[in-house]
């Protein structure tokens, strides 16, 4: 049972300054969670403070259902990735890899079978003799990787292994961590502010901004149903877009105007839902991928959505198209066969099936 | 045009041959980078090379400097008890001074960098100074500590019942002040090296220890030790030459009495060769530790270039 609760956890630094402000996260034995959120948001906080490597100033930490504030990060049974990969450049890759072992007195011969167990597992056996310096960059984090594995420990915790990686090695690295869960079967933390990492990787991720949680879910939830402003921002590339609007109800459903005088239909099974909100200003939040270019579908509820491209990205699979609306930039996906040039007013499709209305008060979605 | 081009570019080699050849050399960048590098040559050969080689010269004259008797001082040395309790004595003093430096030096910096860096400077400070007060005046003053009559570090053992130590009276108490007196003064340098190198030591690996399993000893010995490992055996390697080549300490404390005993090479040395007017015997004493000093930086310098390839 290695199941790991956060329980009213916070940490406050000299000053009163609030690093994680009470937040409250249960982890299922097994579970793959990644805490994901911009610089500063207290992830890589929460994750030292369940490695024992951060004093916690209030809450608890329980691991397999033990409190662990007052243990050594030795005793928790743990094993820990860091970002730049911490591996013992005096030691090789074997012994790098051993050293955890060594200090709890295994024995030699098991030390050896686990070792080339995780090295197998990590395709680094040829490496075991090499040190640290005559490894790569992606080498190097799969050593580190399996100085985690041969432990057998009740749970893994990765700080953004993979940001000193280059961009295809990090996509590579990434398929090896979810191949080597999907082994190895330990409950993971694994903190990262790479949404792509997190949907990839994550049972669950738990979005983290100033220090609180903002919602926790599988990656499609967090994706088709963001609970905050801030969540429907952060999950998703390119970004959500915003659009201050209002909507406006009549006999024949409720309308939103934005305020550059487009009128998009609200869907009917919505409407009871935003019908308390009407005449008021609200946020429109559209994916860029729901703002495409018209074609032929048998979808409902598309709506017509003028834009002047101002700028242009051919991604080879799709265009981008960056547009503005009262002054706010809005991007739109596009296939890229649809002939776009920049200053040319087009029509595109918005699904409105896919937004969501924030309120801009609470930064709640609706 | 390429034919004029031609004729243009084989022009100044068809006139002057040697200057091209000569402006190649000289643009060369191993020439450039000679030339940059002579006036530090210079100042090796003006300051270090010419009196080492001189010294040896020296070394094989005899008494009256004008005949060459090979390695004659040498072979008489070898017969002297006296240079062969001085060699001891060295040795004695250069291994024990230079272990107890970098012990002390090493539990300095460690105590320091676990104090909060702003109180850090201010130890920092204070623990330098015997590195910077000049070893004469610091050992004048500690002669006066250890004087018979007015020695304050009686008076301080008398408060607690000790009877008066003779330091510099008898041969075991003088050889253990000439020791205390340089490893007070030499400590700070080790102390001041080795914090440099605590700090350069990254905290992930000491974290990544942590979680491994090690208790604080084991993070000592399987992180901080072999992090270390280049600066310690520099530090130690670089003092072992300075402290076997200690003059003035032994000099002004004890002047290497009582009968001798206290004398290290260089004040030996000084003594034969200066006061006793035999400078080529006393060049030969002060070149008899040359030979185990090469050896021993060879090594040490091998292993610390084979650790920067390994782990740099």
């Amino acid at each position: 049972m290695a199941q790991v609760s956060l329980r009213k956890l916070v940490k406050a630094y000299e000053g009163n300054v609030q690093a994680v402000k009470g937040i409250d996260l249960e982890i299922a034995d097994h579970e793959f969670v990644v805490l994901v959120g911009p610089s500063g948001c207290g992830k890589s906080t929460t994750l030292r403070m369940i490695a024992g490597l951060e004093e916690i100033t209030g809450g608890d930490v329980a691991i397999g259902g033990t409190v662990v504030n007052d243990i050594p990060p030795r005793d928790r049974d743990i094993a820990m990735v860091f970002q730049n990969y911490a591996l013992y450049p005096h030691m090789s890759v074997f012994e790098n890899m051993a050293f955890g072992l060594t200090l709890r007195k295994f024995p030699k011969d098991e030390i050896k079978r686990r070792v080339d167990n995780a090295a197998r597992i990590l395709d680094i056996v040829p490496l075991l003799e090499r040190k640290p310096k005559a490894l790569s960059g992606g080498q190097r984090q799969r050593v580190a990787m399996g100085r985690a594995i041969v432990r057998d420990p009740k749970v893994f915790l990765f700080d953004e292994p993979l940001s000193n990686l280059d961009a295809k090695l990090r996509v590579q690295m990434r398929t090896e961590i979810k191949k080597v869960h999907q082994t190895v079967r330990t409950t993971t933390v694994y903190v990262t502010h790479d949404q792509v990492e997190a949907m990839t990787l994550a049972d669950r991720v738990v979005v983290m901004n100033h220090g609180v949680i903002e919602q926790v879910g599988p990656p499609q939830e967090l994706y088709h149903h963001p609970a905050t402003r801030f969540v429907a921002g952060f999950i998703g590339s390119p970004a959500m877009n915003f659009i201050p609007g209002r909507l406006e109800g009549d006999a024949h459903g409720l309308r939103l105007v934005l305020g550059s005088g487009v009128i998009l239909p609200v869907p009917p099974e919505r409407t009871a839902r935003y019908a308390p909100h009407a005449a008021r200003p609200v946020l429109l939040g559209i994916r860029p991928e729901h703002l495409t270019d018209k074609k032929p579908t048998d979808k409902r509820n598309i709506a017509d959505f003028p834009a002047t491209p101002e700028v242009i990205e051919p991604m080879g699979m799709e265009t981008l198209v960056h547009f503005r609306i009262d002054g706010h930039e809005i991007s739109a996906r596009l296939d890229p066969a649809c002939p776009v040039a920049v200053g040319e007013p087009i029509t595109l499709a918005a699904d409105m099936d896919q937004m969501h209305i924030i309120d801009p008060e609470t930064d709640k979605v609706l | 045009m390429p034919a004029d081009t031609l004729t243009a570019g084989r022009t100044p080699a068809t006139h002057a041959p040697g200057s091209g050849s000569l402006q190649r050399f000289a643009r060369r960048r191993s020439t450039i980078a000679f030339l940059m590098t002579l006036p530090l040559l210079a100042v090796i050969v003006g300051l270090v090379a010419y009196p080492a080689g001189y010294g040896i010269y020296l070394s094989t004259l005899n008494r009256t400097m004008v005949r060459n008797i090979g390695f004659g001082n040498y072979e008489i040395l070898f017969d002297t008890d006296t240079f062969w309790s001085v060699a001891w004595q060295s040795c004695i003093f250069a291994i024990t001074a230079v272990l107890l430096k970098a012990l002390i030096g090493f539990w300095l910096a460690h105590m320091l960098h676990h104090i909060p860096a702003k109180g850090q400077r201010k130890w920092r400070g204070m623990l330098l100074v015997p590195w910077v007060i000049p070893p004469a005046l610091s050992t004048l003053g500690w002669w006066w500590m250890f004087d018979p009559t007015y020695s304050s570090i009686n008076y301080v053992l008398s408060i607690f019942a000790v009877p008066a130590v003779p330091w510099l009276g008898e041969p075991i108490w003088a050889r253990i002040a000439v020791i205390m007196v340089n490893v007070w003064y030499g400590a700070p340098f080790f102390m001041i090296m080795y914090l440099a190198a605590i700090k350069s030591v990254p905290e992930q690996l000491y974290e990544a220890a942590a979680i491994d399993g090690a208790n604080g000893w084991q993070r000592l010995r399987y992180v901080t030790l072999p992090m270390m490992a280049n600066i310690i055996s520099i530090t130690v390697l670089f003092s072992l030459i300075v402290t076997f080549a200690n003059y003035d300490i032994v000099r002004v404390l004890t002047n290497g009495g009582p009968r001798d005993l206290t004398h290290v090479f260089a004040s030996y040395a000084f003594q034969v060769g200066i006061l006793s007017g035999n400078i080529p015997r006393g060049a030969a004493v002060s070149l008899f530790m040359l030979p185990i000093l090469a050896v021993c930086a060879f090594f040490v310098l091998r292993g610390v270039t084979r650790r920067n390839k390994e782990q740099m």
